[in-house]
């Protein structure tokens, strides 16, 4: 089936496909805001132990996704893996330190042994939890604010700006995504704990966390969508191929693919009423709520970024070394045969879904921790 | 090229060295252990012994405590490729990508989603589908070592593809030559059942431990004769594919077989060298003797690399100036077609932006014919092409050597368990328990033969490693270096403790 596609569609259901794994990984950044809430919502060594555990059972689920998205991404745009990963190496390599820190931090954190201690372990889920929505958010803004790199002709790759990508946070856009996103990952990581765990007093402080986290979330995020709807976009003649600077180009994508408004309008609708329901109404429900909302804006502002003839990955250093889901795809021969590896990607919903399900039967508190065995 | 990007090369390479000999330290186990662990739930469940849970238990936290720290040191592998290896992403990223991204969807999944439930669904589901994670993890495990090995395997033997030079990339053009390529397969077999050896290894020096400390003696019973009859056939399994990888090696990469066998000229009825003392710092020549001590086994390598004891064996010094006897072609003709095909690229390139369609058909015939020998056009010297011999060839006879060892002990320890007096003989107790790192070592130095064995190439004949560099300066790559060699070495060291302090705590009574 997918073989009669044309290629500039493999490449569009490509950047639909990354779109959506991007949007999973930022809903289940849950991990990551729960990691830097555990100071505020924990005041005993077994409150942080619930924590601590509750979130221990959902984190190989955020870096196995974090890990396929940087494969799917290396599969269908390898050009975007070589330049970005290449080029912004600080950013990339601070997000890789702070994933490496949380792997071990679970199972070491409270084992006799650990070297470390208990404490630096917990500083290693906190400095995770920051770094990782922090920087991650500043990546995707990059998107729409561009990238100092130059592609010769051989389709090579070479950041010109000295600092390897550490330069991309100067810029008040992608501070403000960055930001954003880590707001929101206390906002939905206060929520799941809320949710899961049985504790009051737990519960009690992590609903306290959703309003305030939620209001620095809205101001960020309007700060972001001000600039981006009113700034000149980076834009693909499709006649010629040649890029050129559109002014309200993000906007105009937006108005020119209006289901994706909708999607984005909607989603953004969720997170609100997410928050007030979490925040003022205390409810549980809010988790997700938030979430069923979260999904929907990543997903909307990757598709503004890279479809409607836009440069996904722009240069700042010139205009037509930029990337496009046009130049920097793998071939339509390997595009086929990833989209009919992306048809098992329901049937790993599916049992995510299942051990979800399964998990979720029992609330966390300390006699289900006993009971389990495996404790962090 | 200047100074400064052979050191950017050679940091990077370290760097690359470090961080993957750091995840292959945790890998076996991981492999090993799901395995052993899975079929000892798979008795209790037939059994219903509790006893049987009790052990898998225990090793199922050893596990828990390994795997967390495979899993640290192996995002870091997959985001190198991009990081400090992003022309070589670009170059071979149409085919390299999608094992990766096959390994992500269809394996990283499985384990990390069901390892949740193998942890904490005792009580939350049947005994049967608590069974069923275990093995799915397992499956999982062995699912994600096919696909990093094909990914891998296809840098040493590159099929299935062809070089685009509109795109200047390499591309797939058949996914199933990719994925079931023989050298695949070999590497997969002797990788998997090599870690299998490394984990088998493990349990039986760890339980040996506890027979000579006279603690948990039905548990380590029951653990060493799973772990030694798991061992002894993956031994069996490790000697028959490291037999069949040999051949491979001599077919798709027969200086890595000369360097690997210490063979400087080529020979009809090739030895392979028992044991033997290289003298250092020897030019490569076909006068002067290389070796300072050695023993041999005539016939023997012409009988592993072609199956025929009078076949003629190549050596590094017909490899490298020819040898018109045997049809072997000197590296520096490979070097001037090489060249050849660069000059015609750049020529196609430049005719495509003229759009000069006739000098574009010339130069892109002149390409295709000469194409094959693309990265020798990267090549200082014809010398380039051969490997850093002595670490080649020790770390090979090492392993090997190591390999006859451990079926030879794991022989003896079964031969004492069916007459039931193992626990008496302290001797080979304690040769169990010092055989753990050995284990290690012997499968680290595989990799290194593999690894070292088929530089200067990242992908035989077509890309050097010079080349396939990210721009970075070399001070960025020192600094992540330098880093990473401390926080995997904290890392390391608390791994090690934990687990020490795990196994003297014994099973829960
Ligand atoms: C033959 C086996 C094998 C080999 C050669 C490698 N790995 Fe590995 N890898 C595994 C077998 C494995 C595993 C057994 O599946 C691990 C080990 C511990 C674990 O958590 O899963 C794993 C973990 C693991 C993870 C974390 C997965 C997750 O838990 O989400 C990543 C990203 C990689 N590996 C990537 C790589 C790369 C890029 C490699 C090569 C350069 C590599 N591995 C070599
Ligand atoms: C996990 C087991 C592995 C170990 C211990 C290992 C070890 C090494 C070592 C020691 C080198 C350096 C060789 C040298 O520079 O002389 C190297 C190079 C390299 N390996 Fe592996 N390797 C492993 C698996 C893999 C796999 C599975 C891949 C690919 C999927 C791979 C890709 C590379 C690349 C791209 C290089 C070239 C860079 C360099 O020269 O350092 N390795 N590896
Ligand atoms: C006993 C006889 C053995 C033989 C003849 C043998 C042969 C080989 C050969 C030829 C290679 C290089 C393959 C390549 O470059 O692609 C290799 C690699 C390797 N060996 Fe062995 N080996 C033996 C035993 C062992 C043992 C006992 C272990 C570990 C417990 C081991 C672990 C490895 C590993 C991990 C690799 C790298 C992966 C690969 O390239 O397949 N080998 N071996």
């Amino acid at each position: 089936m997918f073989e009669t596609m044309t290629l500039a569609a493999l490449q569009q259901y490509w950047w639909i496909i990354i779109s959506l794994i991007g949007a999973i990984l930022v809903f289940l950044m849950f991990v990551q805001g729960g990691q830097t809430l555990l100071f505020q919502v924990a005041k005993t060594e077994d409150e942080r132990t619930l924590v601590v555990n509750a979130l221990g059972r959902k984190w190989e689920l955020t870096f196995t996704t974090l890990v396929t998205f940087g494969g799917a991404f290396f599969a269908s745009f390898p050009l975007f893996y070589a330049t970005s990963f290449g080029g912004a190496y600080w950013v990339w390599t601070i997000i890789l330190f702070g994933f490496i820190a949380q792997a071990v931090s679970y199972e070491y954190r409270k084992k006799q042994g650990n070297v470390l201690g208990t404490k630096v372990y917990e500083f290693f889920q906190i400095a995770n939890g920051f770094f990782a929505s922090f920087f991650i958010g500043i990546i995707v803004s990059s998107f729409f604010t561009g990238s100092y790199f130059l592609v010769d002709k051989f389709n090579l790759s070479a950041w010109m700006a000295g600092s390897y990508g550490l330069e991309l946070m100067f810029n008040t856009q992608n501070i403000s995504l960055g930001f954003a996103i880590f707001c929101l990952t206390r906002v939905t990581g206060a929520m799941f704990l809320m949710k899961y765990i049985e504790n009051k007093e737990i519960s009690e402080r992590s609903a306290n966390q959703i309003l305030i986290n939620g209001l620095c979330f809205v101001l960020f995020f309007l700060l972001f969508l001000g600039i981006l709807i009113t700034k000149d976009g980076f834009a693909i003649d499709p006649n010629t191929g040649k890029m050129y600077m559109e002014p309200l180009k993000y906007l105009h994508n937006f108005m020119q693919m209006p289901a994706i408004l909708a999607i984005f309008l909607l989603g953004v609708l969720l997170v609100i009423f997410g928050i007030f329901k979490g925040g003022i109404q205390k409810s549980s429900t809010a988790f997700w709520i938030t979430i069923f909302g979260v999904i929907p804006v990543v997903f909307s502002l990757f598709i503004i970024a890279g479809l409607n003839n836009t440069a996904f990955y722009p240069s700042t250093y010139n205009l037509e070394s930029s990337l496009t889901i046009y130049n920097a795809s793998s071939s339509k021969y390997t595009l086929t045969i990833m989209s009919y590896v992306s048809l098992f990607i329901p049937v790993v919903l599916a049992y995510i879904w299942y051990i979800w399900r399964v998990m979720a039967k029992k609330k966390i508190n300390k006699e289900e921790l006993e009971d389990t065995g495996h404790i962090y | 090229m200047s100074i400064s990007d052979i050191s950017l090369v050679d940091w990077s390479r370290a760097q690359f060295a470090l961080t993957s000999i750091y995840h292959w330290l945790f890998v076996p186990l991981t492999l090993g252990l799901s395995f052993i662990m899975a079929i000892m739930e798979s008795i209790y469940v037939k059994t219903g012994n509790e006893e049987w849970r009790k052990t898998t238990k225990f090793w199922m936290k050893l596990f828990g405590i390994n795997f967390a720290i495979g899993a640290a040191t192996g995002i870091i592998l997959e985001f190198e490729f991009g990081t400090n290896w992003s022309n070589y992403s670009w170059i071979v990223g149409d085919v390299f990508g999608a094992p990766l991204a096959i390994e992500g969807i269809l394996a990283f999944f499985l384990e990390s989603t069901f390892i949740v439930l193998m942890f904490f669904g005792w009580n939350k589901v049947g005994k049967k589908t608590h069974l069923l994670s275990t093995w799915l993890v397992t499956i999982g495990s062995i699912l994600s070592s096919w696909w990093i090995l094909v990914a891998n395997a296809w840098m040493n033997d590159p099929v299935g593809m062809q070089f685009n030079p509109d795109t200047a990339r390499c591309e797939m053009v058949n996914f199933w030559q990719v994925a079931f390529s023989p050298f695949a397969i070999h590497k997969f077999w002797h990788t998997i059942t090599s870690a299998y050896v490394v984990a088998a290894l493990f349990v039986v020096g760890v339980s040996s431990w506890y027979l000579i400390k006279k603690r948990h003696e039905s548990f380590a019973k029951k653990s060493i004769l799973v772990g030694a009859i798991f061992g002894f056939v993956a031994t069996m399994l490790v000697t028959v594919s490291g037999d069949t990888s040999t051949f491979q090696v001599a077919h798709k990469q027969p200086v890595k077989l000369a360097a690997m066998e210490g063979l400087f000229i080529g020979k009809t009825r090739a030895p392979i060298i028992a044991l033997a003392v290289l003298r250092p710092n020897v030019p490569i020549s076909d006068t002067v003797n290389h070796f300072i001590f050695k023993m041999e086994m005539p016939g023997m390598l012409s009988k592993l690399g072609y199956r025929d004891k009078n076949a003629f064996v190549p050596g590094i010094y017909d490899l490298v100036y020819g040898n018109q006897y045997q049809g072997i072609e000197p590296v520096f003709k490979r070097m001037e077609r090489g060249t050849i095909a660069m000059i015609a690229l750049n020529k196609y390139k430049e005719a495509k932006e003229d759009n000069d369609t006739s000098e574009m058909r010339l130069s892109l015939a002149e390409f295709r014919t000469n194409y094959p020998d693309l990265g020798y056009a990267y090549l200082d010297k014809p010398e380039d092409v051969v490997p850093n011999i002595p670490i080649t060839f020790y770390s090979f006879h090492l392993m090997v050597g190591l390999g006859f060892y451990f079926v030879i002990l794991l022989l003896v320890i079964l031969f004492f368990l069916w007459r039931k007096t193992l626990i008496k003989r302290k001797l080979i107790l304690w040769l169990a328990v010092l055989t753990i790192p050995l284990g290690y070592i012997a499968t680290e130095l595989g990799w290194i033969v593999a690894e070292v064995g088929r530089q200067p190439w990242a992908i035989q004949d077509l890309l050097t490693v010079s080349k396939a560099t990210s721009h970075l300066s070399t001070l960025s790559v020192q600094i992540t270096f330098i880093l990473f060699a401390i926080l995997f070495t904290v890392l390391f060291l608390a791994d090690i403790r934990i687990l020490l302090k795990q196994i003297k705590n014994g099973p829960k009574e």
